[in-house]
Order: structure tokens, then sequence, then C-alpha cells
């Protein structure tokens, strides 16, 4: 049995596990571009066709055009700030950057699905949703240039800090909506007060057990939060057959939760799926998990060589996914969006770019005694006594010079 | 019910009772505590130490969570960030380590990593130490685990006056706490005054003596001040000192202390190799050095895992090896 007759009899675009357990020659170019499958929603095509979706549309119907364009420009800036910051750690600037590259419909649809109260937790290549959450982009530079470990306030967006241990934030987001539960901000039916959480991880997250456990937990208490798998079919090297047998979204059966699979490069799809999750952990039904079928057209890092276990083919063909293109095509086609409005939007996506260079230059290091700072919440001798023979040494220094 | 030095009475309750109380008032005075833990509920936990509090303050405030340490310590740290004060149960010592990377990574690390903007008020309550006659994983002093970890504060009880004040220093703390309760004397029964007397981050000079120094916590205080006791019959006095914080260490009464007697010896059930034992001795060689008449010297655990039971009275520091510690320091 080649790859490819596996790939036809697993229509749900994952698990070729079998052939590559039986083939040990196996080598990522026999492996085929996944699809997402028959049950994977979608309601924009690549090229740019409206698909009717019974269930969605009535989401859909209510955004004006104005909304949809609002859509298009959030995609063509985060992709714009995500290259930027990809050229200032080509030329040093950053020490590292996570880049979006291809998930930019995923992570605006879902972001801007977001009631102003509901509370996101992300990983560290969410920058589309910080962009949607109101996050200055240049704050999200700070962590990858060295000069902190992230530094918002989540409280001021409702945006936690991005967090770098796989997995561990979609327990905090359960934490956080167990906390909502307790306050009484579920089911009241008052669309300022309820609020739901949303869980941004991967697909390389679905393996490790702090996945596990939040499903349980939020299963358990019946909590407001939507768990958002952005399967982008690579967690650095491995691909999704090395991290599940079963199409992700089919996880959160066992869990008791429904799940559904949505074309994350269809920034419409990804909204409305997103919308109704939300609006149902608000309204009390419970958590749910959306896994977003997508794809990290870039390398895992800017320290990744993609290069070695995976080949361009893959990538061309997801190329002609692009969620971006789709969009376009379809806001002209429709005449909600005109030649004027893509190059203002161009124009001000240069705009940005260059102010988010600026102002990354302009980053200053932190003093040496920052360290000290915010250790401890409340006073604490080890940090003073050290904080002061940190002082001494260095003006020892200084008085070394005179 | 006895006198008090202040003149008021004081009930004489067990330790496991005095924390169970402490909770109570916490629970009492700040409704965003709330209490997450296995079999903490409607059984009241395995040592009894929540006993009743679910019934009184309803499921909402006291979490009978799903059997997953990581994700007890994952969901109290959302609770944290949503406003709450959880206190965690760790059913056992040797139960922490799956819940290790959150109390790390995350715990330790939120309020730094925020620039101060968010704060981790949790506390971390790890029943720990041997001698209970226990299956494996049951009897583990991990407290330099988290000592060892800058973010953390680590305290641990020793009777039931400081532990019922302790827990509620611990919870009103802004910073993460973990907090080590001496399983084998949950029994012990003491006085609990009305008023704390010592702040959170103080040790407790709990015998005045002129000799040595005995610096001890949780399960080994009471050990230090029988050998004390019998020390003295042999014409030897000895000043021991309850550290109640393991980190931050009280160093001006450590270092008072050793200044005065120039001799000491550090008690704790944990292996020595790296415990805490070795960096108080650090400490006290580099703020004590011209008054030292011995090397400080270390009675602990052994550098084994923790022996099946019917070995631990040989692992375990005792009177005869700390009045042995004491007799090589004398000696010295």
């Amino acid at each position: 049995m080649s790859d490819n007759d596996v790939a036809l009899a697993s229509p749900a675009g994952v698990d070729h596990h079998e052939s590559r357990a039986t083939s040990p020659d196996h080598t990522a170019s026999h492996r085929p571009p996944a699809d997402g499958g028959p049950e994977m929603v979608q309601v924009l095509t690549p090229e740019g066709q409206r698909v009717p979706n019974p269930d969605l549309d009535p989401i859909l119907d209510e955004l004006s055009d104005e909304a949809l364009r609002v859509f298009y420009r959030d995609l063509v800036l985060v992709r714009r700030f995500d290259a930027e910051a990809t050229a200032l750690q080509r030329q040093g600037e950053l020490g590292l950057w996570a880049s979006l590259l291809g998930q930019e419909a995923a992570q605006v649809g879902s972001g801007r699905a977001l009631a102003p109260q509901d509370f996101a937790f992300p990983t560290y290549r969410e920058h589309g949703v910080a962009w949607c959450r109101g996050v200055d982009p240049v704050n999200l530079l700070g962590m990858f240039r060295g000069v902190n470990h992230g530094g918002w306030d989540p409280k001021a967006h409702n945006f936690h800090l991005y967090t770098i241990i796989i997995g561990a934030q979609t327990l905090h987001a359960t934490g956080y909506a167990m906390g909502v539960q307790r306050d009484g901000a579920v089911g009241t039916g008052d669309p300022t007060r309820d609020t739901a959480v949303i869980a941004y991880f991967g697909d390389g997250a679905t393996s490790q057990g702090d996945v596990s456990e939040s499903l349980v937990f939020a299963g358990v208490n019946n909590s407001p939060v939507v768990f958002f798998c952005q399967n982008n079919q690579w967690a650095i090297s491995e691909p999704n057959e090395k991290q599940t047998r079963v199409p992700l979204y089919q996880r959160a059966s066992g869990f008791g939760l429904p799940g559904i699979r949505v074309d994350g490069n269809d920034v419409l799809a990804v909204y409305a799926v997103t919308r109704r999750a939300l609006d149902s952990a608000r309204a009390g039904e419970g958590p749910s998990f959306v896994e977003a079928f997508t794809y990290r057209m870039g390398a895992h890092t800017t320290s990744d060589d993609p290069t070695r276990y995976r080949v361009s083919a893959e990538v061309e063909v997801w190329k002609h996914r692009d969620p971006i293109e789709r969009l376009k095509v379809w806001l002209m086609h429709e005449g909600k969006a005109d030649r004027a409005f893509l190059d203002a939007v161009a124009a001000e996506a240069d705009a940005l770019g260059a102010s988010v260079r600026e102002r990354c230059l302009a980053m200053p290091d932190p003093d040496g005694t920052a360290m000290f700072d915010h250790v401890y919440a409340e006073p604490h001798p080890v940090m003073e006594r050290e904080r002061a023979e940190f002082l001494a040494y260095e003006a020892g220094f200084a008085d070394g010079g005179n | 019910m006895t006198q008090t030095t202040a003149g008021t009475t004081a009930p004489t309750t067990t330790m496991a009772k005095a924390i169970t109380a402490g909770l109570r008032a916490a629970m009492e005075k700040d409704p965003k505590v709330v209490l997450m833990g296995e079999d903490i509920g409607r059984l009241g936990g395995v040592f009894r130490v929540t006993d009743g509090l679910q019934k009184d303050f309803g499921e909402d405030r006291v979490i009978d969570t799903p059997l997953a340490e990581a994700g007890i310590l994952g969901t109290a740290i959302g609770m944290a960030l949503r406003g709450y004060r959880p206190v965690v149960e760790i059913q056992f010592d040797g139960f922490v380590y799956p819940a290790f990377d959150h109390i790390v990574s995350q715990v330790a690390k939120l309020h730094a990593r925020s620039l101060g903007h968010v704060i981790m008020p949790l506390v971390i309550r790890i029943p720990f130490g041997g001698g209970i006659g226990a299956v494996e994983h049951h009897s583990e002093s991990n407290e330099a685990y988290f000592a060892h970890t800058a973010g953390l504060r680590v305290v641990s009880c020793s009777n039931p006056h400081d532990a019922h004040w302790m827990i509620q220093q611990a919870i009103e703390t802004d910073d993460p706490v973990v907090f080590y309760e001496p399983k084998r004397r949950y029994w012990d029964k003491g006085e609990v005054g009305t008023e704390p007397a010592l702040g959170l981050g103080d040790a407790a000079v709990v015998r005045p003596g002129t000799d040595v120094t005995v610096l001890a916590y949780g399960p080994m205080v009471r050990s230090s001040l029988q050998a004390a006791q019998a020390a003295e019959e042999e014409g030897r006095s000895l000043e021991v000192i309850d550290l109640r914080s393991l980190s931050p260490l009280d160093l001006p009464t450590i270092v008072a202390s050793v200044r005065k007697t120039g001799r000491v010896v550090v008690v704790h059930e944990a292996p020595t190799f790296l415990g805490l034992g070795a960096e108080l001795a650090a400490q006290i060689t580099q703020e004590c050095f011209y008054s030292l008449q011995a090397p400080v010297l270390r009675v602990g655990g052994y550098n084994v895992p923790y022996p099946p039971s019917r070995l631990e009275e040989a692992f375990l520091p005792d009177l005869d090896r700390i009045l042995d510690g004491v007799d090589k320091v004398v000696g010295y």
C-alpha cells in the first residue's frame, strides 16, 4: 500500500501513521499534503467562492461590509508586522521570531469573535490575536529582543502573557474560566457580563498531558472555555502523524466536549465557528474544541530549517490555500471592496512596518537592577541584599575608571 | 484551656485542627480564598485538615478536583489570574512532582514575567516528612527544590500555634507560598494564642541556650527540643531555633545566635547533599567566620531514596543522632 492510498483512505487528512510505521525508508517527499477532509467546515473556498452554510450563515449575515473589510485589513497588517519582525531578526535586532505566516485567518477570525470581557490565553505565536485584542505589536517584540519576558499587563487587554511551555496555558485558561463561573459571569443573559475564555494551542501541544488535563477539568466543571487548536501540521519537525492517531477535533468527544474542524485559512468560517463556540460557553453550555486546520508556511522559528524535514511541493500546495488572497477575491467580486481600499491597506501596512521597525530599534535595554524588581510582590531580604551587592559591584567599575 | 503570657485563654488543639481553624478564619475573612485538592471536600482530606469546610463554604470554595496535580496547579494559576487566592492541597509530598512545572515555570515566575502586573497569591500545602510507617512516595522532604526556586516563599510550621497563624499569613501574602506541614506532628497538641507574635519570614528561638545553636524546622523541632532537654541533663546548653521560613531565611536571628554560641548543628529529615543545611552552612560561614569554634555540622537523612518504612528509624535524625552531632561540634 502506498502512502497515497493511505491518504485517500484517510479523508480526515491525518493518520498516515500506519504507512509510516511500516515504511522505514519513508521520507518527507512521500508525504501527501494534508487536506481537511469532508468534515472540515469551509464557507470561502481557496478560489474565493462563498459556500452557503445554513448553520453559520446567520452569524455571517450579521457582518457589515465594513466588518468584512476590517478582517481583510487585520490579515494584511498582521502579515506585514510578522514579516517586519522576521526581517528584524535576520538583521540581528531580535534574537528569535516565531512567525505566524499562513495562520493569519485562524488568529484574526477567532480573535475578532471575542467579546471585550472575554479572556485569551495565547502560545508564543498568537501575534494576530494580540492585534485583535489591542496589544501594541511592539510589546510582542520585547521578549524576542531580550529586553523582557513579555511584560504587558494581561488585564489591560484580557490577553495573557505569551506562554512558551507547550500546553501549560490551557490549564490556566480553564482555571480562569472556573473563576468566571464563581463570579457568576456566565449564563446570565447579559451580553456585557457573560464571559468566555479561549485557550490557544497547537497540534504538538495536544500530546501534552496539560492539554488532556485541561479538557478533563473544563469538562467536569462545565467551564466556559473554548479550546482553539491551530493545527498547522508541524510541531517543529514532527508532522501530525507523530502526535495523533485520530483527527485532533475528535479528541474532544472522549472528554465529553463537542469538537469541530474548521478551515483555518478561511477567516469567515473561523469567525463563525469560534463565535458560536464562545456564545455557547458564555450561555453556560460548557466548553468546546475547535480545530483550525491550517499550515505553518514558514519555519517554526527563525532558528529552524524546515528544508531538513519537509518538501517545497507541500508548501506550494498550501500557497494556493492562502487566507488573504481568497478574501480579497471574494470582497472584490462582491463589490464589498475596491482597488482604492486595497491600496490604502497596503500603504497602512507599510507604515506599520516602518513604525514597528523604528520603535523596535528604540527599545532600551533594561537597567541591570531590573532583574530584582518584580521577583516578589512583597519585600524580600535576599532581593534587597543582592541588589545592593550588584550595585556595589557595578560601582566598582565606575570607580576604577577614575 | 490554659493561661497564656498575654493573660487570655488559649485553647489546646492538634496541629491538624489548628490549620483547619486557620483555613476557616481565612475563608471567612476573604471570599476570594478557595481550597483546591484531591479528596478535600466530602472526605475532608486524607489527614482531615479540611474537615467540615466544604459543608460550611460549599463546593465552589472547597473544590474536589480531578486526580491530576498538574491540573490542580494549572487551574489554580488561572483562578489566581481571575482574582482568587487558591489554597492548594497536595495530598502527599511525593505527589507534587507532576505539578512541578507549573510551580517553578509559572507560579514562581509570573509576577516577574509580567513586570509586576500579575500577582500569584497561591498557597501550596504539602504534608511532608516521614516517621509514619508509610509506603513509598509518602514520606519525602522535598523543600530544597522549591527553596532553590526564585519567586517562591517556602515555610514550615512545627506546632499548632504557628500552624494556625502561619497558614493565615501565607494566604494573605501576595507572593506564592509553599507551606510544609510535618505530617507526623499533625496530632501533636499545643496552645493556640490569639496573636501570631511573629511575621511569616521570622525564625523563632524556641529554647535559649549558650553552647550550641541547633537549627531545625518542621518535624525536627520537637526532636531538637528533646535533644536539648537531654543535653541539659549532661550540663550542655543548646539554643534551638525553629527556622519557620526556609526561603527566605531569617539570617539576623540565626547570625545573632551563632555569634553567641560559636557552634551550629543543622537538623532536617531531607538528605544533606545540597539540602537546606548546605545553604545554612555556607551563609553562616560567610557571616560568622570569626565566631565559629567548629565547622557547621549537618544531621539529616542519608543521600538515598527514602527507605522502606522498616528502615526509616535508621534513616531519620532522632534525639541520639542530634546529640551525636552536638558532641562532634563541641569536641571539634
